[in-house]
């Protein structure tokens, strides 16, 4: 068996105040394969997204756990060749495509600019490619939307962009961090389904940060379930919805609106089923010692 | 969006109405010697005193009237515009340059180095300006150059500390993230991600303070610690007219005048720019 695209082995993450946002978290995605990463509000999905890519904020500290990047263990590499590394084979679809992009830059620069400066392209390369992909997310007028600043992109385009952007120097990763939640319902969709044709036609692993079961179903082949920091489930995304094995997974599923019954369908998740998370989170926290006092 | 394009419509005239004030005051400033009316050091007692060209007794080609000592005011005015304009451009750009360079520094990379720059901008305001101004040109000496070291040595952090909160918020923002994730230098992200954000905002403080350079300046020829050759500035004419205002307002207030006008004119000129260079607002 090939190694893991991504390979995340037993990874703690705590604040400055010892608390702990990451609970030896294990996940692995196989290339060319997308992993969904589901979980409520603050379960730590994007810190998972950020420790992977080398941007965790600086009050956050990793203290103990692997990740691995195509077999290469990346706390083992010196910060120059991480970083390198980070930059040749991963890539960021963030969740808000307004901040993503540079307000005072021209769109066509700021997507070049990663391919002539990190990856030694010549211009023109960069420009024709950079082209293909725009034509690859239905971008139909290239030279108006290269030109363009990023304000004057309606909030679809800008994160048309920022996918062509980010298939652009062929990654093996790509992080999706809820890439369709800042954006209305109608444009949700397409953008949707733009990620899962790139994904499918590069060949991209993609780990797919979101907290939508629904969007889960349609785009990924495995999911992990987190919860406060640690991963309560993993399945493939069939088997999960056909039959989740933990609690929180079911009362997750049975909290999520159905489009044929959608008030009906509204509850929150149930809190004998959070109680009982809790007091299993508070016994995990009991038994774990940070590593070397 | 639609305040901004409100914003934007009012910037109009007021571009084009302090614009157009800098141009001229700058213009007759350079071609002095082809403008100026009269020698703006000829003394002729015969003249002293005389009145603008609208009152009673005003003499032709003095159109501003004439100082105690005979001297045409309107040229003096002209010629002082070169002293104003000279400290004004080279102390505002000193200031600009290393005000904004550690601003950038210490926003964008935090941690020690904000701590050192903030500590020392801190340090730097408890003095009173131009208290300051005063000590450090009397220490350097007077002269046009200490005018203007003086002028940098100040007000650099006026530059800094806004500099900084700007960078500081931009190192928060997903696109200077995302520079990371692909692999770009930490200096390359400041130069590229941040600095063209921040660049509005130092185009309007470099405008505002060519303003304050002027004031500063006029400040110190007041209190006769500019240059000290006889080249007319216009603080220095303000002091004189001060000596004689009940026998001829026209010198003291003309200056005031020039004075106030050249000052808004570079704060509103500021202003405009920055909108001008938002393409946000743009
Ligand atoms: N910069 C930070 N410093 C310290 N703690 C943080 C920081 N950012 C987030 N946290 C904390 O880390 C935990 C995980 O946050 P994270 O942003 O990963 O959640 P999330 O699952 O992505 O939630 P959401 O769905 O709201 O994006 C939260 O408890 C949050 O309060
Ligand atoms: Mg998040």
């Amino acid at each position: 068996m090939s190694a893991a695209c991504l390979d995340i082995r037993n990874l703690s993450a705590v604040l400055a105040n010892g608390q702990r946002v990451l609970r030896s978290v294990s996940l692995a995605v196989q290339p060319g394969e997308v992993r969904a990463l589901v979980g409520e509000s603050g379960a730590g999905k994007t810190m998972i997204g950020k420790a992977v890519l080398g941007v965790l904020p600086s009050s956050v500290h990793i203290v103990e756990g692997e990740m691995l990047l195509e077999g290469e263990d990346l706390g083992r590499l010196q910060p120059k060749a991480r970083r390198t590394l980070i930059g040749a084979r991963t890539a960021l679809i963030p969740q808000d495509p307004l901040t993503a992009l540079n307000p005072s830059r021209r769109i066509g620069p700021q997507m070049t600019d990663r391919l002539v400066r990190i990856l030694g392209w010549s211009g023109q390369r960069a420009d024709a490619r950079i082209r293909q992909l725009l034509d690859e997310v239905q971008i139909r007028d290239p030279d108006r939307v290269l030109r363009s600043y990023p304000h004057e992109l309606s909030g679809g385009m800008r994160q048309r962009v920022l996918i062509a952007a980010a298939f652009a120097a062929e990654p093996r990763l790509i992080v999706a961090d809820e890439p369709t939640t800042a954006l209305d319902v109608t444009v949700q969709k397409q953008i949707l389904r733009l990620i899962a044709q790139l994904q499918r036609e590069h060949g991209t692993a993609i780990l797919f940060v979101t907290h939508d079961l629904g969007v889960v179903a349609k785009i990924s082949q495995k999911v992990s379930v987190l919860y406060a920091g640690k991963v309560v489930e993993e399945a493939d995304t069939a088997a999960l919805f056909a039959a989740p094995q933990h609690a929180y997974t079911r009362a997750l599923i049975a909290a999520t609106p159905r489009y044929t019954d959608p008030l009906a369908s509204l509850k929150p998740v149930d809190e004998a089923v959070l109680a009982g998370l809790a007091a299993e989170i508070a016994a995990a926290e009991q038994a774990w010692r940070p590593p070397h006092g | 969006m639609d305040e901004a394009r409100i914003a934007r419509r009012g910037l109009g005239p007021r571009l084009r109405l302090a614009g157009g004030w800098l141009l001229l005051a700058l213009l007759a400033a350079i071609f002095a010697p082809l403008v100026a009316p009269q020698d703006p050091l000829a003394q002729d007692l015969m003249l002293e005193r005389l009145p603008p060209f609208w009152m009673n007794g005003a003499e032709p080609g003095y159109w501003l009237g004439t100082d105690s000592l005979g001297r045409d005011l309107l040229s003096r005015l002209i010629f002082g515009g070169r002293v104003a304009f000279v400290v004004a451009f080279a102390a505002a750009i000193a200031a600009c340059l290393v005000g904004s360079t550690l601003g950038l520094i210490a926003g964008y990379f935090g941690g020690w180095a904000d701590r050192i720059i903030s500590r020392i901008v801190d340090i730097w305001m408890a003095f009173p300006p131009v208290l300051f101004a005063i000590l450090l040109v009397a220490v350097l000496g007077t002269g046009l150059s200490s005018v203007i070291i003086a002028i940098a040595v100040i007000d650099w952090t006026r530059f800094c500390r806004v500099i900084r909160a700007e960078a500081m918020g931009q190192t928060r923002m997903d696109y200077v993230e995302n520079a990371r994730i692909a692999g770009y230098g930490r200096i390359g992200i400041m130069l590229r991600e941040v600095l063209p954000n921040v660049v509005p905002s130092i185009v309007a403080l470099l405008s505002l303070e060519m303003g304050i350079a002027v004031i500063v300046e006029a400040i110190l020829s007041f209190v006769n610690l500019s240059i000290s050759t006889d080249d007319p500035t216009w603080g220095g004419i303000i002091a004189e007219g001060r000596l004689s205002i009940h026998q001829a307002w026209w010198v003291l207030v003309f200056p005031l005048i020039t004075l106030i006008l050249t000052v808004l004119s570079f704060s509103q000129f500021g202003e405009a720019l920055k909108a001008r260079f938002d393409p946000v607002l743009r």
